[in-house]
């Protein structure tokens, strides 16, 4: 259970191995240890991240998750409350492609789109059901700022993530009076394992400062929060760019 | 017949909302019928939702409100003992058998809280140090378990399931029936002796040395105020008058009994207004208002007891956001201990007014019972950023020393702090299993502590 303060006592990461995730466990492991719960596929680096939380005070289960595995989100759900409920689900997986590649391979394209739109909204289907049983939770959905105004560099990506904000924005409010809120989360640029070897754009911040984001947007219960938090009225502005002017942005 | 309908619950603290299926109950087969009807979720009584978390909530489950059973079954007075339903009033009780000479044995700074809740919560009030708390008056209470069973358990039938019952948070089934020992009284007036004390040290000194003298003893501690004055206190002890003691007019009605709510707080109170400047301001002012010293002052049940009574739904000035309410035992011998959180407290900027610090006496055998002898502080906090990791950090030196929290006021201690904090849990989740196996009575306290 989310006590009367805020803290939580158990973590399910989706995507248990992505930066952000791992980085929000160890955030939340500063303040309580915890019930962890990663669900990802069964690799070695599942395994390193397991052992890491473990030495910083974590109870870890682990559970196999794979976004390609139309049937992996019941399953998944399914293994990862059975010791007990949950009281934030974090879905934190997805895919950048490359655009360039992207644009001459229809089946990338599906692919990314199976992973990034598709295995999302099935997990927040999945939890959704789960938490209105149970009563309590929180989901937060990792979106991005480039769902928000999606730019010739990378729009397959942008799309993906535009479909997700949508649905998991529309899946708060179908939950209100359920007990079970939503956070959706839209960094900018995160230098990750995700980002490797990719220019820093502007305003680009760290998975440790989208888990502090998504810590204190949960406690505080909010909808939407931007990382960093400058990039919301930089979006803003963004959105509202003549379209003549904003496709000859460098971004 | 239930009707359940689903409700957003909280506890005093209005914190930490959760919704659950509210069924009002009348009886045994009212309770029977939401027993059978319960799926996963589990099934867990409320009464007049006191407690200030979520002892009382059940989210995605069902609650029982247990106000509805509330009749008076026998009465002998003689013995001074009545047979009670679990959903009935300390308010009723004390409206019924004050004018026949009965006080409630115990009575917690609110008189609305219902038989079964004081039993769950094993209550405590002024008088710990000479009567202990409510279970220890409890002669039989029936228990209806999860098997369907109704069992009548005491400190001499099934003396484990009881004393797992007593302070066990509804958590072993549902407190039908109690026969309750009451408090023989000449007159419902108490005479109060009321003492200022500039600091903690004087506090301390004025308790030990003489609370055994008092039925009744308690005390206002300033927890805003730093440095030399730190712990001032204004300490109120007293017991009931006899009737050659009270005034020539009062003498023809000694039992005259009657108080009402004067006023009710509006919902409309913003966050943030209970902050370090308006408490200071009011704990100086209640400070200043109380004499330094007075004897034999007649003031009645409701005056001494209860005076947040008067003022209804008072959990309202704390605001949406809600406030928690902090309560440790510290043994006797770790008085540090106690001036070290004191300090932390009034060092670290959060506003606490109302913060109560008691004598405990000796405990009792029951396994999550509170009382410990020792000293008891309660305080209660606005909930703002950074209460969280204050109040962990200030419940390591509590259960270092032996100390602990009690589960009637928590909201939101760590569970393996917690665990710590009372050694006979395992003995207390033996009980569960024996009686419960399948965890059919759950509550969001219990999954919160994994208790």
């Amino acid at each position: 259970m989310i006590d009367a303060l805020g803290s939580v006592g158990s973590l399910l990461l989706v995507g248990g191995t992505s930066d952000i995730a791992v980085a929000t466990a160890h955030r939340y492991l500063q303040e309580r240890p915890l019930r962890v719960v990663l669900a990802a596929r069964d690799s070695a680096r599942r395994a390193t991240v397991a052992e890491e939380l473990r030495a910083a005070g974590a109870t870890v289960e682990v559970v196999d998750f794979d976004a390609e595995d139309p049937a992996s989100p019941e399953r998944m759900v399914a293994a990862a409350t059975a010791g007990g409920d949950v009281d934030v689900a974090v879905v934190a997986f997805g895919q950048l492609g490359e655009q360039e590649q992207l644009a001459h391979d229809p089946a990338a394209v599906a692919a990314l789109a199976r992973v990034n739109y598709v295995a999302p909204v099935v997990v927040g289907t999945v939890l959704a059901e789960r938490m209105r049983a149970q009563g309590h939770g929180s989901i937060v959905a990792l979106s991005s700022v480039a769902g928000e105004r999606a730019r010739a560099s990378n729009f397959v990506y942008g799309s993906t993530k535009a479909g997700i904000d949508a649905f998991y924005s529309g899946l708060a409010d179908s939950l209100a009076g359920s007990g079970v809120s939503v956070l959706v989360v839209r960094p900018g640029f995160v230098r990750s394992k995700m980002t490797e070897g990719l220019p820093d754009a502007p305003l680009a911040t760290t998975p440790e400062a989208v888990a502090e984001a998504i810590v204190t947007g949960v406690r505080k219960g909010r909808h939407t929060v931007w990382v960093p938090g400058a990039m919301r009225w930089v979006m803003s502005g963004l959105r509202h760019t003549p379209r003549a002017i904003f496709r000859k942005l460098p971004i | 017949m239930p009707d359940g309908t689903t409700a957003q619950l909280t506890g005093w603290g209005r914190t930490a909302p959760t919704p659950a299926l509210l069924e009002r109950v009348r009886d045994e087969a009212d309770v029977r019928k939401v027993l059978a009807e319960s799926r996963g979720r589990g099934v867990v009584a409320r009464g007049l939702a006191r407690s200030y978390g979520d002892a009382a909530q059940n989210a995605g489950g069902h609650v029982l409100d247990m106000t509805g059973a509330d009749r008076v079954l026998d009465v002998d007075l003689a013995a001074a003992e009545v047979e009670v339903e679990a959903g009935i009033s300390l308010d009723r009780l004390m409206n019924l058998f004050v004018p026949l000479g009965m006080f409630v044995p115990v009575t917690p700074g609110t008189r609305y809280v219902t038989v079964g809740g004081a039993i769950a919560a094993d209550i405590h009030g002024k008088n710990h140090h000479v009567a202990g708390s409510f279970a220890q008056h409890v002669r039989w209470l029936d228990l209806l378990t999860a098997d369907g069973q109704v069992r009548r358990v005491g400190p001499d039938a099934d003396a484990d399931l009881f004393w797992a019952t007593a302070g066990g948070m509804g958590l072993t089934g549902v407190i039908l029936r109690a026969r309750v020992r009451m408090k023989p009284i000449e007159t419902s007036q108490t005479l109060v002796d009321t003492d200022r004390t500039p600091d903690l040290d004087a506090l301390l000194t004025m308790l030990s040395e003489g609370d055994h003298l008092y039925d009744y003893s308690v005390a206002w501690i300033d927890c805003v105020t730093k440095g030399a004055r730190m712990g001032r206190s204004v300490l109120t002890r007293g017991r009931f008058a006899r009737r050659d003691e009270l005034p020539a007019r009062k003498q023809a009605d000694p039992l005259r009994y009657g108080q009402s709510v004067k006023v009710s707080v509006p919902d409309v109170f913003p966050p943030g207004l209970l902050n370090v400047a308006t408490v200071s301001a009011f704990n100086e002012l209640w400070y200043r208002k109380a004499p330094k010293r007075k004897r034999d002052q007649l003031q009645s049940i409701p005056t001494f007891f209860h005076p947040l009574d008067g003022v209804g739904a008072w959990n309202r000035i704390y605001g949406p956001r809600g406030f928690v309410q902090w309560q440790v035992t510290v043994p006797f011998g770790s008085e540090e201990t106690l001036r070290h959180v004191l300090e932390r407290i009034s060092s670290s900027g959060h506003a606490s007014f109302l913060a109560v610090l008691k004598r405990f006496g000796e405990g009792n055998p029951g396994m999550l019972s509170y009382p410990s002898p020792g000293w008891t502080l309660a305080l209660d906090i606005p909930v703002v950023s950074g209460l969280a990791r204050l109040l962990d950090e200030l419940d390591e030196p509590v259960v270092d020393v032996g100390g602990r929290t009690y589960l009637a006021k928590d909201s939101r201690v760590r569970p393996e702090v917690f665990a710590r904090m009372y050694p006979r849990l395992d003995d207390f989740r033996a009980v569960r299993a024996r009686v419960d196996p399948d965890g059919v009575f759950t509550s969001d306290l219990a999954r919160r502590l994994e208790l």
